[in-house]
């Protein structure tokens, strides 16, 4: 009951949303094109850098490159479903948290809604070419299972992803800065794209444990690459570490909604 | 009147001080930031001892220095301009007896001095603590290096404002936003110094304004750029601060004839 009302929530939401954006269409696709551009540049970025080493660490170009490929997916699901970018500016400091907080359905639930973006996803299709393309060069086997696994991984990754932003935006709710914490999710989203490994031990174990970015692109990649750390358990507990931060996400956004206490404009 | 345009200083300045807390995350922010590219880095030179003309010192010292120039130079101007120009509030600043660029380049420069003494000094001491960073000794060229991060300050703000006036023209320049930002990271130096690009690459780039703001103040400062180039770099950042002022002033004088305000 309570799912399939949310569904049809969503329908109306994306309907809503085309609607929207067939007004500014233009908007449209330069919004698409600066996505796929932003993902260029960190790809120019590892091409570049490879240009001066054979190897990072010990890791290959078309390795590093497949794991950006893979990274590209969950992020790309990730910027369509929980685009939480303005949270603070427009739920916050505008007020609409107050409107969202007099209907019945969950608040959560609807500033998600009210916020889809479906153009992200194109990002995810180039990145599933990118990780095909390394697939290739690097001749890794395929299995028949390979298709599953990474369905498997990418939900994963995606809700530790929107488990921590989830919990990064509920920081609103507590502190009243202005410019919020967009430039903190723009710094923080750059780790995991890249092999955890190169790092020192204390910031591994922070993308690991702490702020699992490396769960979002190279310990799920390492699965496919047919070199994973930690006696293999690495990636499979990306599916885990999802629930867990999802869960958390989800624990201080609810507690944030009890502290919130309108924004008195 | 320029009593009036430091007072725009002054109360940025302020504001921002009554919203510091955002900016204690800003500078655990930076130095994971510096420490992840330092690691890259180093994973990047292996037993090599110089890459494109940089020595493992050079690089983390540039590294921490443009990490912390862009604390310097970096503001939200873009989004505060086309966001005044969307919700239609700008019509009512063209009234009032000031330069509307101007009061927006001021308050820029009260956000950039508000983090010039608050976070870029101490996140300063505190990344030389924690990283092999080799900071010049020669004062002649401290004082060069601020200067330079004064044409910093003052091209990428121009940049800011071109992109925030973008609204004036496409309604929703969202996605621009998001472009510049990246592109400005990427191609000023930040991310990469441009002498690590290939050479085509490198050429096109010494082209653009980007480097003018990252890149060759910090090669200055690690003085990878040295003698008379020095005031070649300076001549080129002066050469871009001038030229971005006729693109801004021709946009302007197309929005006054354009505005509509959506809304309000």
């Amino acid at each position: 009951m309570k799912i399939g009302h949310t569904l049809s929530l969503f329908r109306e939401y994306l309907a809503n949303y085309f609607k929207t954006k067939m007004t500014y269409r233009a908007d449209f696709w330069v919004e698409v094109v600066s996505d796929l551009m932003f993902s260029a540049m960190n790809l120019i970025f590892i091409f570049v850098v490879f240009q001066h080493t054979p190897s990072l660490g010990d890791w290959s170009q078309a390795e590093v490159v497949f794991v950006y490929g893979y990274f590209m997916i969950p992020y790309g699901v990730f910027g369509a479903f929980v685009n939480l970018w303005n949270f603070s500016e427009r739920y916050i400091v505008k007020g609409e948290m107050d409107r969202i907080l007099t209907r019945p359905a969950g608040s959560l639930t609807q500033v998600l809604l009210e916020n889809v973006d479906p153009p992200s996803l194109i990002g995810s299709l180039v990145g599933l070419g990118i990780m095909g393309a390394a697939w290739t060069q690097l001749g890794l086997p395929f299995d028949w299972y390979d298709p599953l696994v990474l369905i498997v991984m990418v939900v994963g990754s995606v809700l530790i992803y929107m488990g921590i932003y989830v919990a990064l935006a509920a920081i609103s709710f507590y502190s009243d800065a202005p410019t919020g914490i967009v430039p903190l999710m723009f710094n923080i989203q750059n780790y995991g794209r890249y092999p955890v490994q190169i790092y020192n031990k204390g910031i591994r174990f922070l993308l690991t444990w702490v702020l699992p970015f490396a769960f979002v692109g190279v310990y799920p990649a390492e699965f496919f690459l047919g070199r994973a750390s930690g006696d293999g358990l690495m990636p499979w507990l990306t599916p885990a570490m999802g629930v867990i931060f999802a869960g958390i996400g989800v624990l201080v956004w609810n507690h944030g909604i009890k502290r919130y206490r309108g924004a008195g404009s | 009147m320029s009593g009036a345009y430091l007072d725009f200083i002054r109360i940025r300045f302020l504001t921002m001080l009554a919203y510091r807390v955002n900016y204690y995350s800003g500078i655990a922010v930076y130095a994971i930031n510096i420490g992840a590219y330092y690691f890259m880095w180093k994973a990047i030179y292996g037993d090599a001892e110089r890459l494109a003309g940089f020595t493992v010192v050079q690089m983390t010292t540039y590294v921490a220095v443009s990490w912390m120039a862009r604390a310097f130079y970096f503001n939200n101007l873009d989004r505060e301009i086309s966001n005044e120009i969307r919700d239609g509030s700008v019509a009512v600043q063209m009234t009032r007896p000031y330069s509307y660029l101007m009061v927006k380049m001021m308050q820029g420069l009260g956000e950039g001095l508000f983090r010039l003494l608050l976070f870029m000094a101490p996140g300063m001491i505190v990344v030389t603590l924690i990283f092999p960073i080799e900071l010049p000794t020669d004062p002649v060229l401290w004082i060069i290096f601020f200067v330079m991060l004064w044409f910093s300050f003052l091209i990428n703000t121009q940049i800011n404002l071109m992109t925030g006036l973008f609204a004036f023209f496409v309604e929703n320049n969202e996605g621009l936003m998001r472009m510049k930002r990246v592109a400005v990271d990427l191609l000023s130096g930040v991310v990469v110094p441009i002498a690590f690009f290939p050479g085509w690459a490198s050429s096109v780039l010494q082209w653009l304004p980007f480097q003018a703001i990252t890149y060759l103040p910090g090669s200055v400062f690690t003085e990878r750029i040295t003698g008379s180039a020095v005031w070649e770099a300076l001549f080129v950042q002066a050469i871009w601060c001038a030229a971005l002022v006729v693109p801004i002033l021709l946009m302007w004088r197309a929005a006054r004839k354009r505005l509509f305000v959506q809304g309000g």
